[in-house]
């Protein structure tokens, strides 16, 4: 019975909206008062049965629900005959519950639709060799797996065989498809858009990298900061105070109906409910485009950020260095650029490569004769020719003249912060390199935008030397730059900014060896390519090591905190504004303050809603 | 100990959560500290004994206030 009328509560609200339409046509259209009692009644009677049965529940638990409020202000309400107060409070309150059912499930589809995308099944190699569907969770590490076109990788795995491209939407944010070959990685949960490939099995179900985000982001969702625990301990005796309020209003004043109005009107909801939608939404918001925010407390630090701290190689650089200038000298650039390959060839220096993959194809010669001057270059002998391929202090060693414009080259090439490489062909310089590790494209205005969302500072930590150092922090405009530093110095100089200067201070790193600084950090934030120490270490993720999704997150953060801020300030305002009303007004009622607390409701999801489409301007 | 994860229907009010809790709390053989019923997710999660308690007891206990299982899970 109790579950019958519990599942039956859209159609009873629906019927008690008739009833009541019905009751007040009778009322003011025939004036026939005898029918305009019987619906309200029988409206009444239909709408606080299930709300009813709810506060006896609560009650049997020893909780002192909303639902008791509202069942005994429909109770006293029926006492003092006033059928249109009690048909239209039950009403109210059924429909505003069938209403934030609603509008909640929309807060929460940005997370559902990511967990939605988990594989189900999958296609196992069994021992006869042919491959059956089964369910994911049957999947060991070690089986073989067939994906064909369209369907879902079900583990993280390795390609056996076949190529294809994916689309690895799910975990990077990025929906570029990648192709992926013998060999390759692929990832739970990402999408075979064309091909057909055979897996084994690396990590399968909550192992996984997707199973991990998902964890993540399902316990960031529910996850409750400082604030939120207070408001969660406040509202455990807010609703029997307003009873004992109501009660109390009763016996001094013998006005039952303001009593009753005063439970209706008592009711929290906005307040319990405001935080948490926020939070909901915007964490759901982050997760489809990429960016992982570790819950509310992580929210809320990060918005108050005064200091990011980054590390240079490979955050806010690319990390490999490539010839960023050049200059050529004389006759016969070709075949000295021949003669230049052919030496850096024989060489494992990383300036070689980065020199090689500058010169791309060229023509090649036998070397012979190779001599490493340590800290200097090489010398050797390539077609008859003495080629020197270094630094200046080898072309001063092999004797070489400079000309003029070849020294202001040089000045400028390390003014530049580059590492020089230059060439000669018998005695005469020839080329002249300069190699650099570039800054990601995109990370200046990106920079510039963390700026603008209201970071003081902006320090760089590098173990390159300080004059390399010096230049990337000019050419991105830093506030300060220290190079020369070993991990453990950077963690040190954190814990400085923390405890000395009383700062929020957030550190961003590849998530590999600046573990501790990302630790020690308020905010950690690695631009992990999905990698576990990543997730795991870190309270902002950055899928697909995307340097640009960090204002996103930022901003996010802020627009996250402004709405939990918008909805406490509405929440406490409507409940003061009732109280106020309902003791120095005249037209307060029960029904106008259930509509006006439903309405409250609704507009904190509805503002928390919002998050689900923020984007940064 | 084990720990179990029921799947509760889309939960819409915070007092749903606190009933919820309690009613679970109230069991036989839960860990009343490890009780959480996570808004949100709608789901609840807790350590029980299985020797004094089945996850089909704690089930009873929330569909009889009113609310739907959907399914759970015990590790």
């Amino acid at each position: 019975m109790q579950k019958f009328i519990l599942s039956r509560k859209n159609h009873i609200t629906l019927v008690s909206a008739i009833l009541i339409a019905i009751g007040f046509v009778s009322k003011l259209g025939f004036k026939n008062e005898a029918i305009a009692v019987w619906a309200l009644v029988t409206a009444s009677v239909l709408g606080v049965a299930p709300i009813a049965i709810q506060a006896y529940q609560a009650l049997k638990v020893k909780v002192v629900s909303i639902d008791v409020l509202v069942t005994i202000a429909v109770a006293g309400a029926f006492f003092i005959k006033n059928f249109e107060e009690s048909a239209i409070v039950t009403f109210l309150f059924l429909f505003g519950a069938f209403l934030e059912q609603r509008t909640l499930n929309k807060t929460r589809s940005a997370i559902k639709e990511l967990t939605e995308m988990a594989p189900e099944s999958a296609l196992k190699q069994m021992e006869n060799g042919e491959f059956e569907e089964v369910d994911v969770d049957e999947v060991d590490v070690g089986d073989i797996l067939l994906v064909k076109t369209g369907a879902k990788i079900p583990v993280d795995g390795t390609v056996l065989s076949g190529e294809g491209s994916i689309n690895e939407a799910s975990i990077t944010g990025e929906s570029l498809p990648v192709s992926k070959e013998k060999g390759s990685n692929v990832y739970a949960g990402t999408i075979l858009d064309n091909g057909t490939i055979q897996i084994v099995a690396d990590r399968v179900g909550e192992d996984t990298t997707f199973g991990k985000i998902i964890e993540l982001v399902e316990e960031a969702q529910d996850s409750k900061s400082k604030a939120e625990r207070f408001i969660d301990r406040f509202s455990k005796y807010y609703t029997p105070a307003v009873l004992v309020l109501g009660i109390i209003v009763w016996l001094f004043s013998r006005n039952l109906e303001l009593a009753i109005t005063i439970l209706v009107l008592g009711c929290p909801g906005a307040l319990v409910i405001g935080v948490p939608v926020s939070n909901v939404a915007g964490i759901g918001n982050g997760a489809r485009h990429g960016v992982l925010l570790k819950g509310s407390e992580v929210i809320g630090d990060f918005s108050r950020l005064d200091t990011m701290v980054f590390d240079k190689t490979g955050t806010l650089t690319v990390g490999n260095p490539s010839v960023a200038e050049k200059e050529y000298y004389g006759d016969n650039i070709d075949e000295a650029l021949g003669y230049l390959a052919s030496v850096e060839r024989e060489s494992d220096h990383p300036l070689a490569k980065a020199v090689l993959e500058e010169i791309g194809e060229t023509s090649f010669s036998p070397v012979k004769n190779t001599e490493v001057v340590k800290g200097g270059g090489i010398t050797a002998n390539v077609n008859g020719h003495r080629i020197a391929v270094g630094n200046a202090a080898l072309m001063k060693r092999e004797g070489i003249q400079l000309s003029e414009k070849a020294k202001t080259d040089m000045y400028r090439f390390e003014k530049n912060g580059n590492s020089l490489v230059m060439t000669s062909v018998d005695g005469e310089l020839k080329i002249l390199m300069g190699v650099r590790d570039r800054i990601r494209p995109g990370v200046k205005e990106d920079l510039l935008r963390l700026k603008r969302l209201g970071v003081k500072n902006l320090v760089m930590l590098s173990g390159d030397n300080q004059g390399t150092v010096d230049v990337v922090s000019r050419e991105l405009g830093l506030t300060e730059a220290h190079g020369n530093m070993l991990p453990e110095d950077k963690s040190a100089y954190i814990k400085k900014l923390i405890d000395e200067r009383g700062q929020i201070v957030a550190f961003v790193g590849d998530g590999v060896n600046d573990s501790p600084s990302i630790a020690l950090a308020d905010i950690g934030i690695a631009m992990g390519s999905g990698t576990d120490v990543a997730i795991e270490t870190s309270d902002v993720v950055l899928m697909n090591s995307d340097f640009s999704r960090l204002p996103v997150a930022l901003g996010l953060a802020k627009a996250i905190v402004r709405n939990m801020k918008q909805n406490i300030f509405i929440a406490i305002g409507v409940v003061l504004f009732l109280l106020a009303s309902v003791f120095f007004s005249e037209w307060m009622n029960m029904s106008i303050g259930m509509l006006v607390h439903e309405s409250s409701i609704l507009v904190v999801i509805l503002n928390g809603m919002r998050l689900l489409r923020y984007k940064l301007r | 100990m084990k720990k179990a994860t029921i799947y509760l229907e889309t939960l819409i009010c915070p007092s749903c959560v606190q009933k919820i809790e309690n009613a679970v709390k109230l069991l036989n053989g839960v860990d009343k500290d490890s009780v959480k019923v996570l808004f949100n997710s709608s789901k609840a999660k807790f350590d029980f004994d299985d020797e004094k308690l089945s996850v089909e007891d704690a089930e009873k206990a929330i569909t009889a206030l009113g609310y739907e299982v959907i399914k759970s899970q015990v590790k």
